[in-house]
């Protein structure tokens, strides 16, 4: 039996594959989906939670999330709000995106190496297009 | 259950006795969200603007308030279900299997009864 001449990695993981567009969906899924389900589902409850509270909950909400009117923290978080509501936006249509290929591929269809990696690299382009026009609308009307 | 051949253990469904039961349901409510949650995006971003009476106006509506109801329990469906997937992939220890079994049967369900019970409560609570 021939030696390998030096040791075989034994669990290869990020660090060791050539990059490519399925590898990177395929993360950014999971990323997107935990942001999701952490950030995104925390934020909708406070929503809805301070909605439920009153007037001055809400309004609470909207300081520290948006507009930052009490000075302080609430002028750091209202960036990061902002960061997060827009991140959270993009998340979710690359998410979406992401999952539609997943269901098209569950039919089995888009395995072909081609199709595969321009599939993937659309759905970046796809979501990325969606949070700008989102927000674009939502800015400027 | 299964005698040890192949098809005993497909009618078995398999040591875990769920066969594709989380895999089915994890596609069905993602079906859901792709509707649910672009309702709920447009109609935000359609909003004339965001005071306190307007928004709480528009979620009591019959079906704003029905959206966000079945909102809270198709997102928390799928987000349970795809945060256990990944805390299978990463937690390896005893203990933290248990804390992982711990958080994802009881964290999704506090959280989503809280939601439904805020969208009742402006739903039926009048102005």
């Amino acid at each position: 039996m021939a030696q390998a001449r030096k040791a075989r990695p034994i669990s290869p993981h990020l660090q060791i594959w050539r990059w490519g567009p399925a590898m990177l969906v395929s993360i950014l899924h999971r990323v997107t989906g935990n942001g999701l389900a952490f950030a995104g589902l925390g934020l909708l409850l406070w929503w809805i939670g301070a909605l439920a509270s009153g007037a001055e909950a809400y309004q609470t909400f909207l300081d520290y999330v948006w507009l930052g009117t009490g000075g302080g923290l609430q002028t750091v978080t209202a960036i990061l709000g902002k960061v997060v509501l827009v991140g959270l936006t993009w998340a979710f249509f690359q998410h979406a995106a992401s999952g539609i290929r997943h269901l098209i591929l569950d039919v089995g269809a888009g395995y072909e190496l081609e199709t595969n990696a321009r599939w993937s690299s659309l759905t970046i382009v796809i979501s990325v297009l969606l949070t700008i026009a989102f927000w674009a609308f939502v800015l400027l009307r | 259950m299964g005698n040890g051949t192949s098809i005993g253990r497909v009618r078995g469904l398999g040591s875990s006795h769920e066969g594709t039961h989380h895999w089915l349901t994890a596609r069905l409510t993602a079906v859901g969200n792709l509707v649910l949650i672009p309702f709920l995006i447009v109609s935000l971003a359609l909003l004339p603007d965001y005071a306190y009476a307007t928004v709480r106006g528009w979620v009591a509506r019959p079906l704003p308030s029905i959206a966000l109801i079945l909102i809270m329990i198709n997102t928390f469906t799928h987000a349970r279900m795809g945060v256990q997937v990944m805390l299978e992939d990463y937690v390896h220890e005893e203990g933290g299997k248990i804390a992982a079994w711990l958080l994802v049967n009881i964290v999704p369900f506090a959280a989503a009864a809280f939601g439904i019970l805020s969208v009742l409560r402006i739903a039926l609570g009048g102005a």
